[in-house]
């Protein structure tokens, strides 16, 4: 037990490190990085928590896709941070408030009885041969299935929403069939003709 | 086994006579010692597969092309990867002056860290896993899928044209071919019921083939045929190694993510990209070819097995850099997203129907 509370104080301090860094840091991409180390300590946590289904997928979707599409965004851009900080001033009477009014909501919430150590015991020791992702599948499908296909569908809408929203197609570009590139024999391309010697 | 090395510690240490003083100090760290015996164990042979593999490309597309190979540095070129390990070893690392430097260090780390903790869970025989975890197939997509990181970050933080070009490419490459990846697994995981590896093994040593001495033909690959060619071709994309080798390149942007690096910093790119092409093709062998199982019944299962299997699926690797041209950029995008990503679609389908019809093999 002991080195598990360790490796929690760790992990947690970290993550909260990191996070800190992410809206601290300079560099844009500095900041996208402490948010991949943010990512996978969190993901330790719940490891820590037994939910080794839910942790293994916050790495692989968050960590390993979307934090890489947000890098390569990250990178490609010009950032000009004297630029950014124009309207920190202007817009502080706004912010401020949401801010301290969303740290006053997180503290009630976490801080009321439902949310205290006792009522929420460590998770009774699981039987030999149980499957987190199982149960977590057998959840999804059976009780949570009509929520979880609205999802997949919402998602998928936006999906093709942001696909169409992006497809302009320019007139004056060269496209290729590549079916048809692929399907190309050698008689379409090269004519070979016999030709007798001739002498100048 | 952890009996039997206590037992040669207790011999060996008794010579001396100093075997109980010894345990005294030892016995409450003894679980990370084994453990750690056990990572060394794994890496050491792994990193001299990964010399010899460097030796074996160069002999075997030598003898493809009608050369000879490396043939100078002891008996048969037999010591030309200790010369190369011994050359980088001492070469200087060079931080270009306009480099993020903290970043352009950590590049290499990140690129060799995940290429050698994904072998965590790989088992090698019988219950002989490092750590035999039930989401083990999910925890080698994980890590696999953080092998991009060092790319990228490498690339940008030299500040540099080829190198950010060089990882604009792989990070755009890898997460298209992940996804075809990620649901060519999806069929392995449903026909064995289990995300563990040792279980998914064993899954394929069930079945009317099995019971009748002919094994290699109850293995996924007959069943999960396009989902094997998917994986191993998808496999290959990953490491980017050629024909998907438009990361590095060479004629187009010189080596990619690697240009400005020199000495180790260097070998660890180079160390990562041969170790994951080993990974891949042990994962290959045990997925769909039934890991450490013997082909035919009369002979024993065992770690010989994996490692003629590996070897194969590593010679293809070879053969397929001798045999074919690099793809062109688009040609990759269209293979990734518009022939396989639909064929594993159909085949989940296909396989998920079989499943619950009468006609159900995967019992």
């Amino acid at each position: 037990m002991e080195f598990k509370n360790a490796l929690f104080y760790i992990l947690s301090a970290i993550l909260v490190i990191a996070a800190l860094r992410v809206v601290t840091a300079r560099n844009p991409v500095h900041a996208v990085l402490f948010l991949v180390l943010a990512f996978f300590n969190a993901s330790g946590l719940w490891l820590l928590l037994q939910a080794e289904f839910l942790a293994i997928a916050l790495i692989v979707v968050y960590v390993g896709a979307v934090m890489v599409l947000f890098l390569f965004v990250v990178m490609m851009l010009d950032i000009n941070l004297e630029r950014l900080r124009q309207g920190f001033w202007n817009n502080l009477w706004l912010g401020g408030p949401i801010a301290v009014l969303m740290v006053v909501e997180m503290v009630a919430v976490l801080s009321v009885r439902s949310f205290g150590i006792e009522a929420m015991p460590a998770p009774p020791a699981s039987a030999a041969g149980y499957s987190n992702t199982k149960e977590l599948g057998v959840a999804i499908y059976t009780e949570y299935v009509y929520p979880f296909e609205l999802a997949s569908v919402i998602l998928l809408v936006a999906l093709i929403a942001a696909v169409a929203l992006n497809l302009r197609q320019r007139k004056d570009t060269k496209q290729m069939n590549p079916a048809d590139q692929i399907a190309v024999k050698r008689k379409d391309r090269v004519r070979i003709v016999s030709m007798p010697a001739e002498k100048e | 086994m952890e009996s039997t090395v206590l037992q040669f510690f207790q011999w060996f240490w008794n010579l001396f006579g100093l075997w109980d003083a010894l345990w005294a100090l030892v016995e409450p760290v003894w679980p990370l010692i084994w453990v750690l015996m056990k990572i060394v164990a794994i890496i050491v042979p792994l990193m001299l597969t990964v010399a010899y593999l460097t030796l074996a490309e160069r002999k075997v597309i030598g003898y493809m092309q009608v050369r000879i190979g490396p043939n100078r540095v002891g008996p048969m070129g037999l010591l030309q990867p200790i010369a190369d390990g011994m050359k980088l070893f001492f070469k200087e690392v060079l931080v270009p002056s306009g480099a993020n430097k903290s970043l352009f260090l950590f590049g290499p780390i990140l690129a060799i860290a995940p290429a050698l903790a994904a072998w965590a869970v790989v088992p090698f025989f019988d219950g002989g896993a490092l750590a035999n975890i039930d989401a083990g197939l999910l925890y080698i997509l994980a890590m696999t899928s953080m092998g991009i990181y060092g790319i990228i970050i490498a690339g940008w933080a030299s500040n540099s044209k080829y190198p950010f070009l060089g990882a604009m490419r792989s990070s755009a490459q890898m997460v298209s071919y992940e996804i075809a990846m990620g649901l060519a697994l999806i069929c392995v995981l449903m026909v064995s019921n289990s995300l563990n590896l040792t279980e998914i093994v064993r899954a394929q040593d069930r079945g009317w083939f099995a019971d009748h001495g002919v094994g290699f033909l109850s293995w996924n690959w007959l069943p999960l045929l396009p989902m094997f060619f998917v994986y191993f071709i998808s496999g290959v994309a990953e490491t980017g190694r050629a024909p998907f080798d438009v990361i590095e390149g060479e004629s187009e942007i010189v080596a990619g993510h690697m240009v400005e690096y020199s000495g180790m910093a260097f070998a660890m790119f180079f160390l990562a990209e041969y170790a994951n092409m080993i990974l891949v093709a042990t994962l290959t062998s045990t997925l769909f070819l039934g890991g450490w199982l013997s082909p035919v019944g009369f002979l024993p299962d065992g770690f010989f097995w994996l490692a003629l299997k590996i070897s194969f699926f590593l010679l293809i690797y070879l053969w397929i850099r001798a045999t074919f041209p690099r793809y062109r950029y688009d040609q990759i995008m269209r293979l990734g997203w518009k022939v396989f990503i639909p064929l594993t679609l159909v085949w989940i389908a296909f396989i998920g129907t079989w499943m619950v019809s009468p006609w159900n093999v995967f019992k």
